[in-house]
């Protein structure tokens, strides 16, 4: 970057740092120059960031920070990084605080957390720290707001411009701290930008700290819709649910981004304009779903920075947790409270059953409701489907199937004539459920069995990975027509799925091969035909499907075998994704440490303790579209480039179902 | 549009793809009427088949009209199926829609049945029953009405299918310009309308012929370009590799058009694509639109088989085998155009039509 270069308007994106970095060396020089660091001090996937003239920050700069005392515009030159985040331990450190902003900034703090942070300032700003500090002169600027004052740079010559924990405005959750850029998300969102980093603190720790901050945010707070959002209860209140399931709702809407908009009230706004998925690295979100939450999640620690944006609990405690609330949940039906529990201890999965779990459990809840006196039946249905998804939501993320499930009823619930009575609606829409399971699920399943059997002749090795009821359901019924052919089965831990679907092939006398994910390119070559399973396929013919689907593809495909994805319409979505980051499920990294069966494995006990030690269990993953040749469809067979026709054609038959 | 001259299927195509604009389709339209419409069928024939009342007619008439059609020169073998069957519906003695299904199922069978290693024999016969069929007002309308409906879709269909090499010929002529060389594999009448328009046009190009064994249709196109005064040097099979960087496209025709957006042609035609696509030669497809069909092979083993014996001119020993498959299968990502008589189209758009007409 050429640091003479005049300052831009334009506000950065956000810069994320991703993967390792060595902390580059710290600039004594004094703030002035921190480009002149130049590459020698960049990891290579950090995108240097220009510079920011001062005039910027303070035009980005929160006019909520009142109490900022006449704040002087950060010493850009010194830039500003605050490095915070990329670090390697980055998650562990507080925000770096400017030093200079202590002096401040305790006076804005009120909680005590934040205080340690601050002094600690200039002592943390220090290696620990990693990356990007110094040097970099990451402009953290546009954020932080008044927050940037710190006239005085601190001593250490370090640029840490703090962004300041501005409790009163809310955190915005690591992201600030974490990007460089001023971004235009920054200077959307209410919060101030200060970045707290998240210590290696206690939950305690955490827990104090967040309700000083809300306290303090409740106090200092202009807006005035903050304030609905801080003082509920710990149930779950379906009208102050309804916000996560439209989120929820949208998640078939092309929209990863984190969700920078204002944040409206909630019953009002949130009918307008779709909402984003819940980006889980906005604290201050995260502590309102919580409070709202019926399961009570804790976070895990040690989270993997670039999976920050998607929820992670410690799973250890969330089934016990919710059995015993049972006799605590008048606000959710037991059906769908049963339906939550299976998710969460991992008894029913796969998208098809998760799926017909949860519409049989709004089957019962419909039958079961009744429409409170002063209401409307369509809407607090409405409502009180919203509250069950957002349980079911806390229990497990939903899949694209459920999400298009869920759509496909609140759409029926919306056309129902006003003119039914109240037992005929709920006839009615028992057997649109109905027939919907029974159309889009089952015998669709038929169909695309009856076309894919066509592609196996006699002879074949057919390969297929995990379990999918779709491809079991082939498999089996080409075995009934009589057609010689053996299958190898490619598992892979933690799930080991594999072992399922073996133990039901052989059963029915079908000659089987199991291998676990790692041999794939060792048995590549003895097979003619790849058979997948997907939990959605998106528009542009990428494959969305459990993790270790993309090795298989692409490993096929270099060795030019075919590969057939097995996925009915109804999954289908019209959502674009380029890769398996942006959306994603993380599930319980305790799993990953432990080896069934093998106790003297154990290497990991303790991992949580271990700093620069994180744990990664990803559920999904999303397979390119130049490596499926197929999709087997209740539609017939075609060719991804046909997804998002489909896509069309469905949503339009939709209408008059 | 209310444009009588410019049938419904057209005016769905504009409004779906804009490929084929208006003023565009009329000169397509008078381009094919240049042509004499072929002589309506000689009445007696239909009569004497109309006056018995019997079963066993109407699929008799069938191969019969299908033969008659067939013995007009250049027309295809599926326009001729698509002509047979309209004449299926108009001398259909059923009362009911479900009876003429019926007859018209019946008939389009032993069509199909006539040549089962015809794909577009086949997709021909399939795309007609969902194209005439495909009317929702059908159930509405008393019989008679209904019946006058189908006869003019069937009819429609008909023209089209029959003007669709002019369309395509129209087409294509953006895509020669003066002064290049195309490279052509087997003999498709299809190519061969673009080319003698082209040269109609005064075209400067030349062309390079695969000798195209064992049909020898390599020979035979030398002989019909010849008459055009077009340029024409003939190659043997071998030779495409060695002769392909001289070359500016490549043209071929299609059997059939598959759901992937690949082609069934005659043998041969893959490894010219793969010799095209590796020296970054375009390769274009020109296929009426009736050839979509509903297959999707994998690989080569996976098509039905259509088999023709080779003669090496020389006896064989029995103990050697021949490999004397007939036609091979081109995967999309070798093609780069299809030309169609709906507009010039991507591979992927195959998919697209056959599933908003099976929708």
């Amino acid at each position: 970057m050429d640091t003479r270069r005049a300052p831009r308007a334009v506000i950065d994106p956000k810069v994320r740092k991703v993967g390792f970095f060595a902390p580059p060396e710290l600039s004594q020089s004094g703030l002035p120059d921190p480009i002149s660091l130049p590459s020698s001090s960049l990891s290579p996937v950090m995108i240097p960031p220009p510079r920011h003239s001062s005039e910027n920050l303070l035009h980005h700069a929160r006019p909520l920070a009142p109490t900022v005392p006449g704040a002087s515009s950060v010493s850009i030159e010194g830039s500003v990084v605050a490095g915070g985040s990329y670090g390697s331990s980055s998650e562990l450190f507080p925000a770096p605080m400017s030093p200079a902003s202590s002096s401040y900034s305790s006076s804005r703090f009120v909680g005590g957390g934040d205080g340690d942070y601050c002094l600690n300032g200039a002592a943390v700003a220090s290696p620990g720290r990693g990356g990007g500090k110094a040097a970099t002169s990451f402009p953290r600027g546009g954020f932080e707001s008044p927050a940037v004052k710190a006239s005085s740079v601190p001593a250490s010559g370090l640029t840490t411009v703090s962004v300041v924990n501005d409790s009163s405005l809310g955190i915005r959750g690591r992201e600030k701290a974490d990007n460089g850029g001023g971004s235009a998300l920054e200077a959307k969102d209410q919060a101030t930008n200060s970045k707290q980093k998240k210590d290696k603190t206690t939950k305690a720790e955490r827990r104090a700290l967040q309700e000083a901050q809300r306290a303090a945010k409740a106090a200092a707070k202009a807006e005035g819709n903050k304030a609905s959002g801080t003082v509920t209860s710990g149930t779950a209140k379906p009208a102050k649910a309804i916000k996560p399931p439209h989120k929820v709702d949208n998640s078939s809407v092309a929209v990863s981004e984190k969700k920078g908009c204002d944040r409206p009230p909630e019953k009002d706004r949130k009918k307008d304009v779709p909402q984003p998925r819940m980006q889980y690295d906005d604290e201050s979100r995260v502590e309102k779903a919580k409070r709202r939450a019926v399961v009570k999640q804790t976070e895990a620690r040690n989270r993997v920075e670039l999976f920050r944006h998607l929820p992670q609990y410690e799973h250890g405690s969330l089934l016990p947790d919710l059995e015993a609330k049972f006799f605590q949940l008048d606000t959710v039906h037991p059906a769908v409270y049963k339906a939550g529990l299976q998710y969460l201890s991992g008894n029913i999965s796969g998208s098809n059953a998760r799926c017909i779990a949860m519409l049989q459990a709004f089957q019962d809840a419909i039958r079961d409701y009744r429409v409170p006196p002063e209401k409307t039946f369509v809407r607090d249905l409405t409502a009180k489907i919203s509250s069950y998804v957002s349980f079911l939501i806390e229990c497990r993320p939903l899949c694209i199937s459920m999400g298009n499930a869920i759509k496909f009823l609140k759409t029926r619930i919306a056309k129902l004539p006003l003119t039914l009575s109240e037992s005929e609606s709920k006839a009615s829409l028992h057997s649109d459920i109905e027939r919907f399971i029974n159309e889009k699920i089952i015998l669709a399943d038929k169909v695309i069995v009856k076309h894919a059997v066509t592609k196996i002749r006699d002879g074949d090795v057919l390969l297929t990975y995990g379990l999918s009821s779709a491809v079991e359901m082939i498999l089996l019924h080409a075995h009934k027509l009589g057609k010689q052919f053996r299958v190898i089965i490619v598992d892979s831990r933690p799930q080991l799925r594999g072992k399922i679907l073996l133990r039901r092939l052989v059963e029915k006398g079908l000659s089987c091969t199991y291998t676990q994910i790692n041999a794939l390119s060792y048995i590549m070559h003895e097979v003619t035909r790849v058979f997948l399973g997907a939990s959605s396929v998106l528009s542009n013919g990428t494959v969305y499907s459990g993790v270790g689907t993309a090795c298989v593809a692409m490993i096929a495909h270099s060795f030019r075998v075919p590969v057939l994805v097995c996925c009915e319409a109804y999954k289908f979505s019209e959502r674009v994704q380029l890769d398996s980051i942006c959306s994603n499920e993380l599930g319980d990294p305790e799993v990953i440490s432990k080896v069934l069966g093998r106790e003297d494995v154990n290497y990991l006990d303790g991992w949580a303790n271990t700093e620069n030690l994180q744990l990664l269990n990803l559920i999904y993953d999303a397979t390119p579209s130049d490596y499926i040749s197929m999709i087997v469809t209740d539609y017939g067979m075609v060719p991804p480039t046909s997804v998002p026709v489909i896509v069309r054609e469905y949503r339009r038959e939709q209408l008059w179902i | 549009m209310a444009d009588p001259k410019i049938s419904a299927y057209y005016q769905t195509r504009m409004a779906h793809f804009g490929a084929v604009t208006n003023d565009w389709l009329a000169q397509a339209q008078s381009a094919s009427a240049i042509t004499t419409t072929p002589p309506p069928p000689s009445p007696p024939p239909t009569a004497a088949t109309l006056s018995d009342p019997s079963h066993q007619k109407p699929s008799f008439s069938v191969i019969d009209e299908f033969n008659r059609w067939r013995k007009q020169p250049d027309l295809a073998e599926a326009v001729a199926a698509i002509r047979a069957l309209a004449a299926v519906i108009r001398s259909s003695m059923a009362t009911t829609m479900m009876q003429l299904e019926i007859e018209l199922k019946s008939a389009s069978d032993s069509l199909k049945s006539w040549d089962t290693t015809s794909i577009s024999l086949t997709a021909a016969c399939d795309l007609f029953m969902r194209y005439v069929t495909r009317t929702a007002a059908l159930e509405y309308e008393d019989f008679n009405s209904a019946k006058s409906r189908l006869i003019e879709r069937a009819d429609k269909f008909g023209e089209i299918s029959y003007t669709a090499r002019k369309v395509i010929a129209m087409l294509s002529q953006d895509f020669i310009f003066n002064g290049c060389t195309i490279l052509v594999h087997g003999f498709s009448r299809v190519v061969l309308e673009v080319l003698k328009l082209a040269a109609q046009n005064k075209k400067l190009f030349r062309v390079l012929c695969t000798e195209g064994r064992p049909d020898r249709t390599g020979l035979r196109l030398s002989n019909e370009l010849a008459k055009l005064d077009v340029p024409v040097k003939l190659v043997i099979d071998s030779a495409v590799a060695y002769t392909m960087d001289e070359v500016d496209m490549v043209f071929v025709g299609a059997d059939g058009v598959v759901e992937s957006g690949g082609i069934i042609n005659m043998m041969g035609t893959y490894q010219i694509a793969m010799v095209a696509k590796s020296m970054s030669k375009p390769v274009y497809v020109a296929a009426e639109s009736y050839k979509f069909a509903r297959l999707y092979p994998l690989d080569q083993k996976d098509l039905a088989p259509a088999l023709r014996p080779v003669d090496f001119g020389v006896p064989i020993p029995s103990k050697v085998e021949v490999e004397c498959s007939a036609r091979d299968y081109t995967p999309p990502q070798y093609l780069t155009l299809l030309f169609t008589d709906l507009g010039v189209l991507t591979p992927s758009v195959v998919s697209d039509e056959l599933i908003q007409l099976y929708l």
